[in-house]
């Protein structure tokens, strides 16, 4: 037997989470030294997943299977097509610096204050999200992926409702109120959907007698699997709803303003960039190889959710006056991005929905952990609190720019490829919706330079004027996204032809192929 | 020789790079660096015109192909450069322009702290605007497209402390991103249309294409070039803009960028030549502009605004001559090249008279400066007369052939065209008279001022943070006369250089096609016409401010000329209707967001939170009535169970 | 003589034993009173066991024994410590319970 490579991306973080969380309290540096460890050899296994998939072979690799709850047909199986691989990737890539990024974020408050902050136990449940996150993308099996998509609700509450910003206007009291609501707020939200997903795949179970996905797409395919309209657009919509809640679509998507807002950043980006993927890789994944024919019925609508979402994600980002909440709005929009390209059923759209929810990780990490270093510096959230911080901070400022540049999808960075390919490939299968979603490209750019303009321009507010420039920690920490925003925006082939085969077979899946061009079918 | 063509925006590229990541280290040489690469790039542009001057004329396309970019099933997008005579053109002026510009700036931004990142931007710049006419494909165009927008955004806004400069900045970027929104869709439009956006397969497959797409195309590509080229109804940011240093205006806003939306029009000729309703709304949006930007010129009395006004026009210009199809195409491009050189020597000259004068900008406050700024006031007085149309100069040859072709489109449509260039160049005349008039000759008004008033727009002058005192006009240093000198050389003879056995006609034609048209007058009568009108214009401003003083605060002026010194009101417009609007829209969308949509949530939960309220009560806490429910639910149980029995 | 006699007699000892707790007030008869269910069902058990001729009841009532042998330390250990507490042992004065 092979070593399972995969069991091992996910299991190190576990590990590693426990033995974190076992470090004494008296050292805490150890524990923070011994988080970032774990992660960077995370990252390591995950360039070793990536480096040993061979886009042109089957469709999952390194497959692990092996009984587990035999009564009920539950399989521990893990495999990989190309868009998950790309997604483990990116969470492992991002852990680190969403460890090293949060370094202070858990110290123990000034000598007075009566809360306890167990600094081990932040990066502890950092390193349980990954363990999860990972999984789920592995998962072959639907009741394994379940397990961990709720799973992982479960660090990700503690961290929302533990650990938030240092400083806070509104005074100690008031902060941890906001934010018991906000992590309660998360935790119904997707339980919620989770419960109804639950049911769905209870239904599942009973209609198809397994919980093996490729067993099942198999069966569906050659047809000894039949399923009634009806019952395949129930179970869809089970499952949909779980995924649409996580991702957020309009209108569900009011947790995610507050859950960003009241934690630190490092665990807002943890939220949008890791999290809320799964989300959206679920969609692609299980709902569409799962139920095609319902999936392609519910096309319309979700288009539409998608659109609102694209357009009231940004209009609402513009009336923003909290930086973080700001970008949580802009993330709603992006997420209506994706979920439009998912559902565009063309392989640019797909194609670019995948590439679209790397880019968007990483971007999304760039500028939330730049504005995590601005707040964490003058102690507000509130835009009108800046001013002038281009002067006093230049390589704050201009990071901040990047981060925010990519947001807007300017070309040359990694998130227009991915926007691009989702608007061509929507416009392709459906122009009206594709047109209108270009208008977010000039929403983009105004929330995002109304951000700058208050913040970093003009003159210097007397607040930020004695304001460091970004540490060398700091620094660290965005310029290998700012290094990787760029590569990507100019050579995404790699991605790309990870993610092209697997867009293929589920398109095939879903028996559509891309329209044809006019001149074509002129011949 | 294909292998140069890179090199020509990796050299700028890489001076961005090392200026912007080099930090403080490079303050001391950081412009330097910048000027030699730009230097660089203009010498492998000479380079490659040397070769392609050598090849036939048919054969002076040089293709690059450097790697694939965007791979997805159909959708292929490659990173290929394509170097014919148009590009070559537009490499030679951008280049060219460019370097000396870097050279200008090295004296113009001596004292400013920042001047390493200055140049870095300016290096950014170039690397933006020459992918963006050496892209084979529409995509790869976008990223220049977009590259030359944040350019500009950056540069715009270079002063970030001045809250005026920074909304400019936003302001220019915004309303670019409008008209890129058209490029995206052309874009898209083509694909679904050509199944590319890679140019020779898109231009070789017009003819199988439907009309209504190739002018929905089209009128999204104009709509593009309107972002970008400050056209009616996207030209409001250009005003603005004048807020960055002025070798950025010169460089960025009069010379290349701007102009790029007119080598979006011709370059993409064969889909405009396919689609005639198109091209009848491109000459209608260059007629408005022209106009448009000549009135706001006439009433301007910063000296920056005042020209960007006349750039705004001269675009129109150059747009209406593209509109006219094959007539028009080459022209448009010659006038765009020698506008390339006075415009831009205009601007330097404006920036070498604000060097001198405290960097102050309203005309009203200049006045009888050719004594003590003799080689700024010969520049720019040669680039004067070459915008005006002085026969001999460039701008004469340029925009004759311009008029010419407007009347040659025939028919009502061509009578009015050529109304409305003849018109322009009247105006055209008035409002450079003026300039030149208020600025060189006159009163000294800026002896023995009082205190710094504010200028006619509003904005608070520099001048007044700059000093009270008087200023003492002297002429700039070698590195900002030098590029002066070289431009009002390009704006003297580059017209006849062009014009001579027709040249530049022969050596685009190629490219662009090209088509005489037989105009209904002859070329003597709209030449002379012209001259004559020019005259008027000349006279005009001269009655009105060379032979008065001039106030040193503007007078009311008349319901037109307050409206124009507003930019005819499109920014109150644009205020109204798009920023308050908006601003309502989004205000009320955050309310709408938490209390309807959050609150449909909330009130799930206050409910379900209401209803376990009163379930609460049955908890009272003794064992025993907790063991009373547990014997009652276990007796409902069994019986149940001998219920179902029983059934 | 007949076995379901004996099943009778648990049915009988199970409902003294169930109105005792719900009736009671003190925590050492109440507590007296569960040990009565549980040793009724342990006679349920083992009749049950003798009708079918099949050992599992018998093994059963030996493990109910062995839990109720450890949940009458546990709950005794209670019961003393809440007496110590409240100087009471009635059951009503703990209802704590509640929210």
């Amino acid at each position: 037997m092979s070593f399972p490579l995969l069991t091992a991306t996910a299991v190190l973080p576990a590990v590693g989470a426990v033995a974190t969380a076992a470090v004494p309290a008296a050292r805490r540096t150890a524990a923070k030294w011994l988080a970032l460890l774990v992660s960077l050899a995370t990252l390591a296994l995950a360039i070793v997943v990536l480096v040993r998939f061979d886009p042109g072979g089957a469709r999952y690799q390194l497959t692990e299977s092996h009984a587990w709850i035999s009564d009920f047909g539950v399989r521990y199986e893990l495999g990989v097509d190309g868009i998950g691989v790309a997604l483990v990737a990116l969470t492992a890539l991002l852990i680190p610096f969403i460890v090293l990024a949060g370094w202070h974020d858990a110290d123990p408050l000034e000598t007075g204050s009566r809360r306890w902050r167990p600094t081990q136990g932040f990066f502890a449940l950092i390193l349980a999200v990954e363990a999860m996150v990972i999984i789920s993308f592995e998962a072959t099996d639907v009741f394994l992926f379940y397990i961990f998509f709720e799973a992982m609700l479960i660090p990700m509450y503690f961290l929302i409702g533990g650990f938030g910003d240092r400083a806070h206007q509104q005074g100690e009291e008031a902060a941890s109120t906001q934010r018991s609501y906000a992590a309660v707020k998360f935790l119904l939200y997707n339980l919620v959907g989770g419960l109804i997903m639950l049911a769905a795949v209870i239904g599942l179970y009973v209609v198809a007698g397994s919980f093996s996905l490729q067993d099942i797409v198999a069966a569906r395919a050659n047809g000894s699997l039949h399923m009634a309209t009806s019952t395949e657009r129930w179970l869809f919509l089970g499952f949909f709803f779980a995924f649409a809640v996580k991702a957020p679509l309009w209108p569900l998507h009011t947790w995610l303003p507050n859950a960003m807002g009241e934690s630190t950043a490092p665990v807002a980006v943890l939220i949008t960039a890791v999290v809320d993927k799964v989300g959206t890789f679920a969609m692609l994944r299980y709902c569409l190889q799962l139920f095609p024919e319902a999936s392609k019925w519910a096309t319309p609508v979700i288009l539409v959710l998608a659109l609102v979402s694209i357009v009231y994600g940004a209009l609402l980002a513009v009336g923003q006056r909290d930086i973080k909440r700001l970008v949580a709005y802009a993330s709603i929009s992006h997420f209506g991005f994706i979920i439009m390209g998912i559902f565009a059923m063309t392989s640019q759209g797909q194609s670019g929905a995948t590439l679209y929810m790397v880019n968007h990780g990483i971007s999304t990490a760039a500028l939330m952990l730049v504005a995590g270093f601005l707040i964490s510096r003058r102690g507000s959230r509130l835009i009108s609190d800046y001013g002038g911080v281009q002067k006093v901070a230049p390589v704050l400022a201009g990071t901040f720019l990047i981060g925010g540049l990519a947001t807007l999808s300017l070309p040359g960075l990694a998130p227009f490829v991915s926007e691009f390919l989702v608007l061509v490939g929507t416009f392709t299968s459906h122009p009206v919706i594709g047109i209108i979603a270009t208008f977010g490209i000039v929403l983009a750019a105004l929330y995002t330079l109304v951000l700058y303009q208050r913040t970093m321009t003009g003159p210097v507010k007397p607040e930020v004027s004695a304001m460091p420039d970004l540490r060398v920690r700091e620094v660290a920490v965005v310029a290998p996204l700012i290094v990787l925003l760029i590569f990507l925006g100019v050579y995404p082939k790699p991605i790309a032809d990870i993610v092209n085969p697997a867009v293929k077979q589920t398109l095939s899946d879903v028996h559509k192929s891309d329209p044809k061009p006019d001149v074509e079918a002129v011949k | 020789m294909e292998n140069l063509i890179a090199l020509l925006i990796a050299a700028p590229l890489l001076g961005a790079a090392v200026l912007l990541v080099g930090g403080r280290r490079l303050d001391a040489v950081g412009h330097w660096i910048g000027t030699l690469l730009a230097a660089a790039s203009f010498v492998i542009a000479v380079v490659l015109f040397a070769g392609l001057l050598g090849r036939s004329g048919d054969d002076r396309t040089l293709i690059q192909h450097l790697f694939t970019w965007v791979p997805v099933e159909s959708f292929q997008a490659d990173v290929t450069f394509r170097l014919d005579q148009l590009s070559m053109t537009f490499v030679l002026l951008i280049t060219g322009v460019g370097s000396l510009i870097h050279l200008y700036s090295v004296g113009y931004m001596e004292h400013d702290e920042r001047r390493r990142r200055f140049f870095g931007y300016l290096n950014l710049f170039l690397a933006a605007m020459l992918l963006l006419v050496l892209a084979d494909n529409y995509l790869l165009l976008y990223v220049g497209w977009e590259g030359v927008g944040l350019a500009s955004y950056l540069l715009i806004g270079f002063w970030q402390h001045k809250p005026s400069a920074a909304t400019a900045a936003k302001k220019a970027f915004l309303v670019n991103r409008v008209g890129d929104m058209g490029l995206s869709i052309a874009i898209m439009l083509m694909f679904t249309t050509f199944g590319t956006f890679a140019f020779g397969p898109v231009f070789g497959h017009v003819t199988d294409a439907s009309q209504g797409k190739l002018t929905a195309i089209a009128l999204m590509l104009l709509l593009a070039a309107c972002g970008k080229s400050a056209q009616v109804p996207l030209q409001s940011w250009l005003g603005d803009a004048m807020e960055g240093p002025t070798p950025v205006s010169a460089l960025i806003h009069a010379a290349t960028m701007v102009t790029a939306g007119v080598y979006l029009v011709v370059r993409s000729g064969a889909i405009f030549n396919a689609a005639p309703d198109a091209q009848l709304v491109v000459t209608v949006v260059g007629a408005v502009t022209l106009l448009f930007g000549a009135i706001v010129g006439c009433a301007k009395d910063d000296i920056k605004k005042a020209l960007a006004g006349s750039t705004m026009s001269q675009i129109g210009y150059m747009v209406l001559a593209a509109g006219l199809g094959p007539i028009g195409y080459v022209y448009a491009i010659m006038h765009l090249v020698t506008h390339g050189f006075f415009k831009a020597g205009l601007f330097l000259g404006a920036g070498s008279v604000m060097h001198g004068m405290n960097d102050e900008v309203d005309m009203r406050k200049f006045g009888g400066l050719r004594k003590y700024m003799p080689i700024t006031y010969w520049t720019f007085g040669l680039g004067y007369l070459a915008i005006i149309g002085f026969p001999g100069l460039s701008g004469f040859f340029s925009k004759d052939k311009i008029i010419e072709s407007a009347f040659a489109k025939g028919g009502t449509e061509g009578w009015i065209l050529g109304a409305v260039t003849l018109i322009g160049a009247a105006v055209t005349a008035y409002y450079m008279t003026r300039v030149m008039l208020m600025t060189f000759f006159g009163e000294e008004r800026w002896k023995h001022r009082a205190t710094a008033g504010e200028s006619v727009d509003g904005h608070a002058a520099p001048a007044e943070h700059a000093a009270h005192a008087e200023p003492h006009p002297h002429e700039s240093p070698k590195t900002m006369t030098i590029p002066m000198i070289v431009l009002a050389f390009g704006s003297v003879f580059a017209g006849a250089l062009f014009t001579w056995g027709s040249s530049f006609l022969h050596w685009l034609e190629p490219v662009t096609g090209h088509q005489e048209g037989d105009s209904p007058l002859s070329t003597w009568t709209i030449t002379s016409a012209t001259f004559v009108l020019m005259l008027i214009g000349v006279g005009a401003a001269y009655a009105q401010y060379g032979r008065r003083p001039v106030p040193a605060v503007a007078p009311r002026g008349s319901l037109v000329t307050r409206a124009a010194r507003r930019d005819l009101l499109q920014d109150d417009f644009n205020h109204v209707v798009l920023v308050r609007g908006g601003e309502h829209l989004t205000r009320s969308l955050v309310y709408v967001d938490h209390t309807l949509v959050d609150g449909v949530v909330n009130g799930t939960a206050a409910s379900v939170g209401g209803l376990s309220g009163r379930l609460r009560r049955l908890q009272n806490g003794y064992a025993r009535s907790y063991a009373v429910s547990m014997f009652g639910g276990a007796a409902l149980l069994v019986a149940a169970t001998l219920l179902m029995r029983a059934v | 003589m007949n076995p379901v006699n004996y099943l009778y007699l648990a049915a009988l000892l199970f409902t003294i034993g169930a109105t005792g707790v719900l009736i009671r007030r003190n925590a050492i008869v109440v507590f007296m009173c569960i040990e009565l269910m549980l040793n009724a069902c342990n006679l349920a058990f083992v009749t049950f066991s003798r009708m079918h001729g099949n050992l599992d009841g018998q093994v059963i009532a030996f493990f109910t024994m062995v839990v109720a042998a450890a949940e009458v330390v546990v709950g005794l250990a209670i019961i003393v410590s809440l007496f110590r507490s409240r100087h009471s042992a009635s059951v009503d004065d703990a209802s704590l319970m509640k929210l």
